[in-house]
């Protein structure tokens, strides 16, 4: 499977507006719940681990450039 | 009140009073659980070794708690592994708190039919007084107290080492060297090896703490308690009314005013609440790093366990990890002592054990990235997951207390044939002449430790086993000499029927599985597993 890239919400400002009510009255770390509840839940129902992964690349990639690789093996003493 | 610890006796070695050095074909450094295990493992293979220490007893404070099913069948096949039952708290339940609630428990051995559960807690120092015992008993082991290798110098055929004793200096020249002098090992630093990981900035307090609870025997893991708010905490049942409190106190706490027993007994009060009398037994504050050395082996010196690789406690994966370093490795040294493997078996251990470590390594780290989170969206996620995982089973499998220590299963090891993975054999119960019995005990128990287990059925005669192979016949049917696989639980964990055979190395790892065995194919899977170049 790949992500799907055409537009597929039925009614998009409805949903803006639903995602934007959830958010209204939390303070900054809630909001931040809210979100990462919000993608555990939509990750497990999405369950695909290529999608998932092209998606969190695309989303990377629209606020910032890629994410470096994993820790780097550095020496530690 | 607590039991003294044993005193191991000092003998003044002979090699003080003797020109030039003693002469030793294998030495270990380090009676901690590993160098123990590797010695005894040895000696029962026949192999004699020298064990230097620089102390005199056994561990200080419960140090490795949890011994996982893999380590229990070594100790299982070493002797040692009722002791570990009797003594220890079995436990496979644990239970994942979240502020004030319950988030949700996990069973790690759901399946009936092991001779060993998915985990024992018992004080470190228990398993080491066991150990001593045990490697004495063969009289192969010369246990070296209160002696340090104070400098070595490898060579192309061995290591010259100075042995530092109480009445003075002498020399050895060993063969091989076996390091298992843990996570500060002075052999890692005398060859000037690095050390390449993370360090991980946390603190933790332990305290073994002595009393009388009602608490059941299942691993308990608070995130964010409201008696250690913001931290995590983790409590495990050992025997002698023993509790291991783990308290995560952050990289900003005092190492030292942490360690203040009154203040201890304030944070641990505050656990059990003010009607719970107890003694404190052991404090201790440490931090963690997860890094292993490049690689295990540099000529003839080995290291092993925490020398080798040092990972974050959540998982249990250290000491179970060092015991199954010594595992894989002292098959391989007898055999090449021995003269039936080439040398260039040894370095299969580094092919097979360092992408153990680094398995033990990288779910370490996950689980203390989890534990422990490093910005504000770690934090999101951590907290997200654990409300959710609540009422949404969904989201536990996502919850990171510790992934706790199972067997390395290798995909692509050098002493496999046929592309077969490299696993440990998994255990089921059997009858022997009627009698319960375990499949385990039959495996790498007898001859040179390689054992072709033969499958038989209705009609079907067992595969035959080439010369120098201890053939264990597993039976549907009640046949005399054969383990009776009367649960159908041998056949089934094995996806084996009968005709069809599987060969077993002497550390009960697979090396090989043939549908259709014959005797030159079987020999020739053991010739690779072995070392020997096909």
């Amino acid at each position: 499977m790949t992500l799907a890239r055409e537009p597929r919400l039925p009614d998009p400002d409805g949903w803006y507006a639903a995602l934007m009510t959830a958010h209204r009255d939390l303070d900054e770390a809630a909001s931040r719940r809210l979100d990462a509840a919000l993608v555990v839940l939509l990750a497990n129902h999405i369950g695909d681990a290529a999608v998932l992964a092209e998606a969190l690349a695309l989303a990377r990639a629209a606020v910032s450039p890629p994410a470096a690789a994993g820790p780097a093996a550095a020496p530690a003493r | 009140m607590r039991l003294a610890p044993p005193l191991f006796p000092y003998r003044r070695p002979a090699a003080l009073d003797r020109p030039g050095p003693e002469a030793a074909p294998l030495v270990i450094v380090g009676a901690g659980p590993v160098g123990l295990t590797l010695a005894l493992d040895l000696a029962r293979r026949g192999i004699a070794s020298v064990l230097l220490d620089e102390e005199d007893t056994v561990s200080v404070g419960s140090r490795a708690i949890c011994w996982s099913k893999r380590t229990l069948e070594i100790y299982g096949r070493l002797g040692l592994g009722q002791r570990f039952l009797d003594k220890g708290i079995t436990w496979q339940r644990g239970r994942v708190f979240h502020g004030e609630r319950e988030a949700y428990a996990f069973d790690l051995l759901p399946e009936q039919g092991h001779e060993y559960p998915a985990f024992v807690n018992l004080q470190q120092y228990h398993a080491e007084a066991w150990l001593v015992e045990a490697c004495t008993a063969t009289g192969l082991v010369d246990l070296r107290w209160r002696q340090r290798v104070a400098a070595l110098e490898t060579l192309p055929d061995g290591v010259r080492l100075r042995v530092a004793t109480p009445d003075g200096e002498y020399q050895m020249q060993a063969d091989w060297l076996l390091a298992c002098d843990g996570a500060h090992s002075t052999l890692r630093e005398g060859l000037g090896l690095p050390f390449l990981g993370q360090i991980f900035h946390d603190r933790f307090l332990i305290a073994d703490v002595r009393m009388r609870a009602a608490f059941p025997t299942e691993r308990w893991f608070w995130f964010d308690p409201p008696f250690h708010p913001g931290q995590s905490v983790l409590l495990h049942k050992q025997p002698d009314d023993i509790w291991r409190i783990d308290f995560q106190l952050g990289w900003d706490a005092d190492p030292e005013a942490e360690k203040d027993p009154a203040r201890v007994r304030a944070r641990v009060a505050r656990m059990l609440g003010p009607d719970v009398p107890f003694e404190l037994d052991w404090i201790s504050v440490y931090t963690f790093r997860c890094r292993r050395l490049e690689r295990f082996r540099h000529g003839r010196v080995f290291f092993l366990g925490d020398a080798a690789h040092q990972v974050s406690p959540f998982g249990a994966r250290g000491g179970n990890g060092g015991v199954q370093d010594a595992d894989n490795l002292g098959w391989k040294l007898a055999a090449v002592l021995d003269g039936r493997a080439p040398e260039s078996l040894l370095d299969s251990y580094d092919a097979e054990r360092l992408p153990a470590a680094d398995e033990n390594i990288l779910n370490s780290s996950r689980s203390t990235d989890f534990i422990t989170p490093k910005n504000a969206a770690a934090r999101a996620y951590r907290d997200a997951i654990l409300a959710l995982s609540a009422t949404q089973p969904l989201a536990r499998p996502l919850v990171n207390s510790g992934r706790l220590s199972r067997p390395a299963i290798l995909t692509d090891s050098p002493l496999a044939t046929g592309g077969v993975a490299t696993a440990p054999a998994p255990d089921a119960p059997v009858l022997r002449d009627g009698q319960p019995d375990w499949l385990l005990r039959h495996i790498g128990a007898a001859g040179d430790g390689f054992t072709l287990l033969a499958f038989a059925g209705p009609g079907v005669p067992p595969a035959a086993a080439p010369p120098g192979l201890t053939r264990v016949v597993v039976s549907q049917e009640e046949t005399p000499g054969a383990l009776f696989d009367h649960a159908g639980l041998a056949t089934a964990r094995f996806a084996a029927g009968p005709g069809e055979a599987v060969l077993l190395r002497p550390d009960q790892h697979i090396a090989a599985r043939f549908a259709a065995p014959e005797l030159a194919a079987i020999a020739a899977a053991h010739a690779k597993a072995l070392g020997h170049a096909p």
